[in-house]
């Protein structure tokens, strides 16, 4: 469980050029943040950051309580354009392994898969899907381990319109749940959330 | 224990489709092996006295053609950021990586290596000196190589990068192998060779994840 995500402070540094300082968010339990900016401000870097892989120029980032590597090993999603499946492997396959990699069983990696109707898909090869349905196939990753803050990078862009919906449905049942949700925007999520603009100074110079 | 066991089975399914599989590593193992005749002339008597030897060096050089994706598409199809967001330090993660791929790549290899050095002309009684130095072999150049690998990543051509890297530190495995197989040969004490190759082999997998782990996270920040 986290309580809170809270972001003092922070300044990020992405190949010797600024990208953003100064930033605070404090996201308690049960809400959402719509990261916005224009592209390159940093939003990806953020959420990086986030999940531990970007080092951070100045500022820092808390989970509540939780030492921020515990946090980071058991507590945190990230999925973003990049969902590190292999094109060769099956659905199935690419599922069941990231699903077992989060901490999930095979059963909950097959309930997650009926639950965003991935079912009839599972043996086709990854190559074979459309980009909406490999979304949906790294999502189904979120919902098999169930972990309680998701970093999302543009999550909606390849969903149609009956998908977002659905997605959005999802992931308010997250929120209820006591889940928390960053997610990089260009479109408005769905459900009610925090607007926190990135790299606004540096669109103003 | 079910994560290692998950990421080794699908490491090894990835090596054993990786470009083909060993089956590309087998046959260009057999084109190295072919060549050297060719290129020492084919006298019988000079051909069996560096059978051992050639084939022990075209194993290193076969290892070598399966290393340079080792990390790289993980790398750029996002695999690795989401295998640091694990209770699994990446170290360990490194090291099942490597693992994965000794197992579907230097295997293989372990096998066809006292077949090709007996073509050669090498003694039929050298063959399981040869298979357990290949095997062991194998091991350091896939925890070694994948220094390399890892170093590489995210630079152009990483492929001849990773050669580059990794070919120095071939080196010693391929005194030590090659010391051992000659040795057997003469009817000399062999052991400390193979001994030595197995300490090369055992201080490559102590530390060679923790060498990988570290280029992995420069490359991701």
């Amino acid at each position: 469980m986290i309580e809170a995500l809270v972001i003092e402070k922070l300044a990020l540094r992405r190949g010797g050029r600024l990208l953003f300082s100064g930033l605070n968010v404090e996201l308690p339990a049960g809400q959402a943040a719509a990261l916005v900016g224009r592209n390159g401000a940093g939003k990806t870097s953020l959420l990086r950051a986030i999940a531990g892989l970007v080092p951070l120029e100045a500022g820092q980032i808390t989970f509540g309580g939780l030492d921020p590597e515990d946090a980071r090993a058991e507590h945190v999603h990230l999925a973003g354009h990049q969902d590190g499946q292999k094109p060769a492997r099956t659905a199935w396959e690419e599922l069941a392994f990231w699903a077992r990699w989060s901490g999930a069983s095979e059963t909950a990696a097959r309930e997650a898969a009926a639950r965003l109707d991935l079912t009839r898909l599972l043996d086709l090869e990854v190559r074979r899907l459309s980009a909406g349905q490999r979304r949906r196939l790294s999502l189904a990753r979120l919902l098999a381990a169930p972990r309680p803050l998701w970093l999302l990078d543009e999550p909606l862009s390849p969903l149609d319109a009956g998908w977002r919906v659905r997605f959005g449905e999802i992931m308010a049942a997250h929120l209820a749940g006591g889940g928390l949700i960053v997610a990089a925007v260009h479109d408005p999520l769905p459900i009610p959330a925090l607007a926190v603009e990135v790299g606004s100074e540096e669109t103003a110079s | 224990m079910s994560r290692a066991m998950a990421l080794l089975s699908r490491e090894a399914a990835l090596a054993w489709g990786r470009g083909g599989g060993p089956m590309v590593s087998l046959a260009f193992y057999a084109g190295v092996a072919t060549l050297l005749p060719l290129a020492t002339g084919p006298e019988p008597a000079r051909l069996a006295a560096i059978a051992p030897g050639a084939a022990w060096v075209a194993l290193a050089l076969a290892a070598l053609l399966s290393l340079d994706r080792l990390f790289e598409r993980d790398y750029e199809d996002g695999a690795l950021d989401l295998l640091t967001l694990s209770p699994v330090p990446l170290e360990i993660a490194c090291a099942i990586k490597c693992l994965g791929q000794w197992l579907a790549t230097a295997a293989p290899l372990a096998f066809a290596a006292p077949i090709a050095a007996i073509a050669l002309g090498a003694k039929p009684h050298l063959a399981p000196l040869i298979f357990a130095c290949a095997l062991m072999g194998g091991l350091a150049f896939a925890f070694v190589g994948g220094i390399g690998a890892a170093l590489s990543l995210g630079a152009r051509r990483g492929g001849l990068l990773t050669a580059v890297i990794v070919l120095p530190l071939f080196v010693p495995p391929v005194i030590f192998g090659g010391g051992a197989l000659d040795a057997y040969a003469g009817g000399l004490p062999w052991r400390a060779g193979f001994a030595l190759l197995a300490a090369y082999a055992a201080g490559a997998v102590a530390l060679g994840p923790i060498a990988m782990a570290a280029a992995c996270r420069n490359a991701l920040s």
